[in-house]
């Protein structure tokens, strides 16, 4: 299965201008007891290679529930999802977190970065995943590292940085398998809006400079600003 | 090597709780050990029996003696080597807390038959030619400051008066199993000032030891030897010395009992301790087990992280427990005297301190390593939140 996945990914590479993220049909509910509560509803939506997408909408219209099932780390209740020409939703739980590795960087509010590793081994840790040797890891995370401008700050742990250097850990470990996809969940939500703007700077040169195609959700329109294309949700359904 | 690190940087992440943890475990773990070897150390006399030697006594009690002619009779039963006496003489060292075994024996026989009792062959001449003599192990002796030619004053219970024997030898122990804290003086010295002063108590003796020419001829031996003495004024009982010893022991089984039990109870507690630990753990770590599955890990690493932090804890814990154990033991011992004569931490009991240690580590992380396995992405990444 993973040699299935790394080719999709070969095929998507070259074959541009099929979309990179294929969704068709695609709802999920959630049920409480008797009841039924639907979060998405009949989603059709293309992302192409190379895009900079901007997920928008109000509280509870579905953004991060729509950002975690194209990222695989959430089941959809119907409906197609393809991702680099790969059906993910018939993937097996084995087989997503394997995908997962090889072809989605993740972004989150709050960094999430391993309190008890510094940053250098944060961005190291999606890399223990793969068969490089440990001169190939280094040579990795040092270009990681000089991209987000926190070359001096290797050493230091989660609690010794700001949380604009956090975000910056968090985005390298994001890039550094060089996924197909990079998924961000409200990036600037927790910071203060000069270093918000920093953070979208950067995703802006990885967008460009690095081609990487990237899924933003915000409910900040000064943030989505920074996207070529903003989507918009609303109770679950795509308004635009 | 990654997971190593992780393991060893979440463990110490909390270090209070991680080490009134690894407190809690030592205790646990050292308790257990000491009590296994207190439960030994009753076992002891037993397993250091032999299974070429009976014992014969009176059928009715311990308590009462045999006549010395039956020596001769069990000498001539089949199977039978040769016979020595042994009385327990039960007298009181200076003071009644300085309890230790004494036994008079025919010394010649009786050493014959124990070469687990090692003596230089200068203080076994010694022992033999001086009717006042006495032997003791190297452990009572060491105990008491004791030297070769002190002069050793016993006050009689059963048998009343003063007795003041000469100390000739200090005997060793083949092995570390072999008691080295009893007393052992000339049976015949007993005998002859015992029927001066209480003519009927003399020529009769506590038990005989049999030595068996083959040990296969156990129960044989034991049949015949009580059948030559059946209807006589003092029917015997004769059994291996194994069973004689473990008769002793059956007499403190509801002790041995409940201290077995205490041993595997504090390992219960000391589980559930760990575990509730493990889950606290576990619980709060619930957002970077979400983060490090949404980053391609499986749910085994994530079982296999939290694994690894019990079992690390609990076999730090272990490993300071039984080294604990040994210093605990020896003093334990030292205060006991020679209540137990032998007392060592013995190879088994470190083996089952070593698996309690990694069964607390295992059952501790069983249920939140199911747990957070089980926990599903956006629900741990929502914890974060």
């Amino acid at each position: 299965m993973s040699d299935a996945i790394s080719e999709s990914r070969v095929d998507a590479a070259i074959d541009s201008v099929q979309p990179l993220v294929a969704i068709r049909s695609l709802s999920k509910y959630y049920t409480r007891g008797d009841q039924i509560i639907p979060v998405l509803l009949d989603i059709d939506l293309d992302v192409f290679p190379g895009d900079f997408v901007a997920l928008m909408g109000p509280s509870g219209s579905g953004k991060s529930t729509l950002l975690n099932l194209i990222a695989g780390i959430d089941k959809p209740s119907s409906g197609e999802l393809r991702i680099g020409g790969v059906d993910i939703v018939l993937l097996a739980d084995v087989d997503l977190a394997a995908w997962r590795a090889a072809n989605v960087g993740f972004i989150f509010q709050f960094y999430n970065l391993m309190p008890v590793l510094t940053a250098y081994q944060n961005i190291e840790l999606p890399l223990m995943l793969t068969s490089l040797s440990r001169t190939e890891r280094r040579e990795r995370v040092e270009m990681a590292l000089a991209l987000v401008g926190l070359t001096d700050r290797q050493d230091h742990y989660p609690n010794e940085l700001s949380g604009g250097q956090e975000q910056r850990v968090a985005i390298a470990r994001a890039l550094i398998t060089d996924p197909l996809l990079i998924v961000a969940d409200e990036p600037t939500g927790d910071l203060d809006r000069v270093t918000a703007a920093e953070i979208l700077g950067l995703l802006d040169r990885l967008n460009r400079e690095l081609g990487k195609t990237i899924i933003m959700v915000t409910h900040d329109p000064k943030a989505a600003e920074a996207a070529h294309r903003m989507i918009h949700l609303e109770k679950g359904v795509l308004v635009h | 090597m990654y997971v190593a690190l992780l393991v060893l940087k979440n463990a110490l992440r909390h270090k209070l709780r991680t080490i009134l943890t690894v407190v809690g475990i030592v205790v646990a773990i050292t308790a257990f050990g000491l009590l296994r070897t207190i439960v030994d150390a009753w076992y002891a006399g037993a397993n250091a029996s032999s299974s070429a030697r009976l014992v014969t006594r009176n059928a009715v009690s311990l308590v009462f003696s045999m006549p010395l002619t039956y020596a001769q009779k069990i000498r001539q039963v089949p199977g039978v080597a040769s016979v020595a006496l042994a009385n327990w003489f039960g007298g009181v060292y200076i003071s009644e807390r300085n309890f230790f075994p004494q036994f008079a024996i025919s010394a010649p026989s009786y050493l014959e038959m124990y070469p687990e009792y090692m003596l230089s062959p200068e203080e076994r001449k010694a022992f033999l030619t001086d009717r006042t003599g006495a032997i003791a192990g190297r452990k009572l002796a060491e105990l008491y400051g004791w030297k070769i030619g002190d002069q050793i004053p016993l006050r009689g219970t059963i048998f009343p008066g003063t007795w003041t024997f000469t100390l000739r030898g200090i005997y060793d122990g083949a092995d570390k199993g072999t008691d080295q804290s009893t007393f052992f003086f000339h049976w015949d010295y007993l005998n002859e000032t015992i029927k001066k002063q209480f003519p009927r108590r003399g020529d009769q003796t506590g038990v005989f030891v049999v030595q068996l020419k083959d040990p296969q001829q156990a129960a044989e031996v034991s049949e015949a030897i009580d059948a030559t003495f059946k209807n006589s004024l003092a029917e015997t009982l004769t059994e291996t010395e194994k069973a004689f010893q473990l008769g002793f022991v059956a007499m403190t089984e509801a002790i041995l009992l409940a201290i077995q039990a205490v041993s595997f109870v504090v390992i219960v507690i000391i589980m559930a301790v760990m575990a509730n630990t493990m889950a606290m753990t576990a619980r709060e770590r619930y957002g970077e087990y979400a983060t490090l599955k949404a980053l391609g890990f499986g749910n085994g690493f994530v079982a296999l992280m939290i694994f690894g932090e019990s079992l690390a804890i609990a076999l730090v814990g272990g490993a300071a427990g039984i080294a604990l154990t040994f210093p605990l033991a020896r003093g334990f011992a030292d205060a006991m005297g020679s209540l137990f004569p032998i007392f060592f931490v013995s190879e088994d009991t470190l083996l089952m301190q070593f698996a309690a240690a990694i069964l607390i580590g295992v059952v501790a992380a069983c249920i939140p390593a199911w747990k957070a396995a089980r926990v599903r992405i956006v629900d741990g990444l929502r914890a974060v939140a």
